[in-house]
């Protein structure tokens, strides 16, 4: 086996891959609730939401596929709130969406009480026959859980689902300009209320995946910010599913690679390992900025009545 | 009109149902992370409860978790002081400079900062001695590791994590001369999902053994999800990860401190000191050494307890040196409390640099 600075490859990439696909989740869900005009910074209070009670119910049924299931569910049920409040009562969403992190934080934390310390069954690996007999890469990329490959499968139906199809162009026309969507007789409340949805489910899966697969167990807060590196790998890939997919392995594995090069003693000193992620979003960010067009939806933030 | 009257008589009410409870003294706390870490907020915030429970209705407390270090903690203080808090444990190093900015503009409050080394007038220092429960540690880890490489997961290089890591280090050594150190810095007191990637760095480098100065007890999971390796509680015991992967702990326990120093205050007899207690005064306790700990080796780390406790022995005794080779402590000599508080280098043996 081929090993680079004492690190071998193989483990690497198969981490990066764990430690990306909750921002990952979090971010194509996301994704799409921008791409239709809404900006929801709420991703952290759904995402600790959908930890804790994809936990909960993981480990009182002792299985974890249902325990995704409720985490997706009870992620859409908290975005409701926020769809709620921005599309029929117009309420701010910057501030919404901060006061959805906070509910999420507090109702997380209520629910969760009797749940710190306990195991959960975790999901197991699958082991894709044929493929992960394939040397190297098949440990590299075939022995996952199932919510590494659900993940990416659901970055290539977004993808799909706005490049090729009449609901994504839809979509696209509501977030572009939502008064000539209206005017052509497009719901805007209605597409808009089930994208928000969809991106609630979609950080509820993610926040599971923290709380089931990678930690697993749940602590208060354990999120820790990860739903904020969502949002920011949003903007980083350009609102473009497959470059959410490339932000976030990018995000995460320089995270393991950096804690990686520091367990191998690779003399490269700490901080700057420690900034690595940080200075290469930034860098992305200017590369990404100076080209000029970003690709943000028109209508992004603004919040849409009917009589306008 | 009908609702802004309701509101009215429930703001009234409000205020005498507080007025009624109202206490001697306000005691707040100021929390890194939140109270659930099942770590070192956790048992802060266990040490709040026995104030609690020694005053009743004598004393109110007030908390705040999860406030960043710098400067947005200087605002949850003032905040504290403002409503009246007549004594204020800030409990995480990156508090120190806050604290003593805050203790400047309200000289009638009491601050009490935790493991920190700047004090004022009216601002204690208090710490415990965790460098003595980490002796106990290497020794246990040691003895027990297999592939004689020992991961550690350090939070933030300061001299607190910096004394742990050289303690666990020479009693490591001192059982097993093999015995190698990796560490891994992860610049977080919490986040469960950095902490859990480096314990699985760690591991996929060969520690069996790992060994965590943050809060959170995600690396222990992620310990007992890769099997064979062993861990240790940190600030809090940890006990439902035993036996394995967890095999012991440190307990911070500051209720009698904290009562004693609320006493202080009520009595009036509060002054400036700096308290920095270790397993003799009980401020750090020895969880339990599990069963996967074999028999001769629990009796020997039991007895490096107490003669820790004891004083007789101290965790630092020369003959020592720094990483560099040069000497630091002749032969029977122990290092002093000073050297302590500040030590910013490694001692010899030890791989890599410390960032600084």
């Amino acid at each position: 086996m081929m090993d680079l600075l004492g690190i071998n490859p193989v483990l690497l990439i198969a981490s990066l891959m764990v430690s990306a696909t909750p921002i990952l989740l979090a971010a194509i869900g996301e994704t799409v609730v921008e791409k239709s005009g809404v900006l929801n910074l709420g991703v952290e209070g759904m995402m600790i939401v959908g930890a804790v009670v994809g936990f909960i119910t993981a480990v009182n049924t002792a299985n974890p596929a249902i325990g995704f299931v409720t985490a997706a569910i009870a992620g859409a049920l908290l975005s409701t709130i926020f769809a709620t409040l921005v599309l029929y009562l117009k309420s701010n969403q910057v501030a919404t969406g901060l006061g959805l992190t906070l509910v999420g934080l507090g109702i997380s934390a209520l629910l969760g009480k009797p749940y710190e310390g306990i195991k959960s069954p975790t999901l197991q690996s699958l082991d894709i026959p044929i493929l992960s007999d394939i040397p190297i890469i098949g440990h590299m990329l075939f022995s996952h859980d199932a919510m590494v490959y659900v993940s990416i499968l659901i970055v290539g139906l977004v993808w799909y689902t706005l490049k090729y199809t009449r609901v994504g162009l839809v979509l696209r026309a509501v977030g572009e300009n939502h008064d000539a969507a209206h005017a052509l007789g497009y719901k805007v409340i209605h597409i808009r209320f089930l994208a928000i949805m969809f991106g609630g489910a979609c950080s509820g899966l993610g926040g599971a995946y923290i709380s089931l697969v990678r930690v697993p167990q749940w602590t208060e807060g354990m999120t820790a910010g990860a739903g904020w590196i969502a949002l920011a790998i949003v903007v980083f890939a350009s609102w473009k599913p497959w470059r959410t997919l490339i932000g976030a392995y990018l995000f995460g594995g320089i995270t393991v690679l950096q804690l990686n090069l520091q367990a191998a003693g690779v003399a490269i000193p700490v901080e700057y390992l420690s900034m690595s992620p940080f200075l290469i979003t930034i860098a992305v960010l200017v590369i990404i900025s100076a080209r000029g067009n970003q690709g943000a939806p028109a209508s992004l933030g603004r919040p849409f009545h009917a009589s306008n | 009109m009908k609702l802004k009257s309701i509101l009215t008589s429930a703001i009234a009410a409000f205020a005498l149902g507080t007025a009624a409870i109202a206490a001697d003294i306000k005691v707040g706390f100021v929390y890194v992370g939140p109270v659930g870490d099942g770590g070192w907020t956790y048992e802060h915030d266990q040490g709040r409860k026995a104030v609690v429970e020694a005053f009743g209705d004598r004393v109110e407390t007030i908390y705040q978790e999860s406030v960043p270090e710098g400067a947005d903690s200087e605002r949850v203080m003032t905040q504290m002081a403002l409503q009246g808090a007549d004594l204020i444990f800030t409990t995480s190093f990156g508090y120190m400079d806050p604290t003593i900015n805050v203790a400047k503009k309200f000289p009638n409050v009491k601050f009490e900062h935790a493991t920190g080394y700047k004090r004022a007038d009216n601002v204690s220092t208090y710490s415990a001695r965790f460098y003595e429960g980490r002796a106990v540690q290497g020794h246990i880890a040691g003895k027990m590791t297999k592939t004689n490489k020992i991961g550690y997961i350090g939070s933030f290089p300061i001299p607190e994590v910096i004394r742990g890591i050289n303690s666990a280090y020479i009693h490591a050594k001192k059982v097993n001369p093999d015995v190698e150190f990796n560490i891994v810095w992860a610049y977080t007191w919490f986040d469960p999902a950095k902490e859990a990637d480096a314990a699985n760095a760690l591991i996929e480098q060969g520690c069996d053994v790992v060994l965590q100065h943050t809060d959170s007890t995600a690396p222990q999971a992620a310990a007992e999800k890769a099997g064979n390796v062993i861990t240790f509680g940190q600030a809090s015991d940890m006990a439902e990860f035993g036996p394995l992967p967890r095999v012991s702990s440190i307990i911070d326990d500051w209720g009698p401190y904290y009562v004693a120093r609320t006493q202080a205050v009520l009595d009036g007899t509060w002054t400036s000191t700096d308290t920095w207690d270790g397993i003799g005064p009980g401020m750090v306790k020895i969880g339990e050494i599990s069963s996967a700990v074999p028999a001769d080796i629990k009796a020997e780390a039991e007895a490096l307890r107490d003669a820790l406790g004891s004083g007789e022995y101290h965790a630092f005794t020369g003959p020592l040196n720094k990483q560099d080779g040069t000497p630091w402590l002749a032969a029977g000599e122990t290092a002093d409390d000073g050297t302590l508080a500040g030590m910013n280098f490694y001692v010899e043996g030890l791989t890599g640099k410390i960032p600084q």
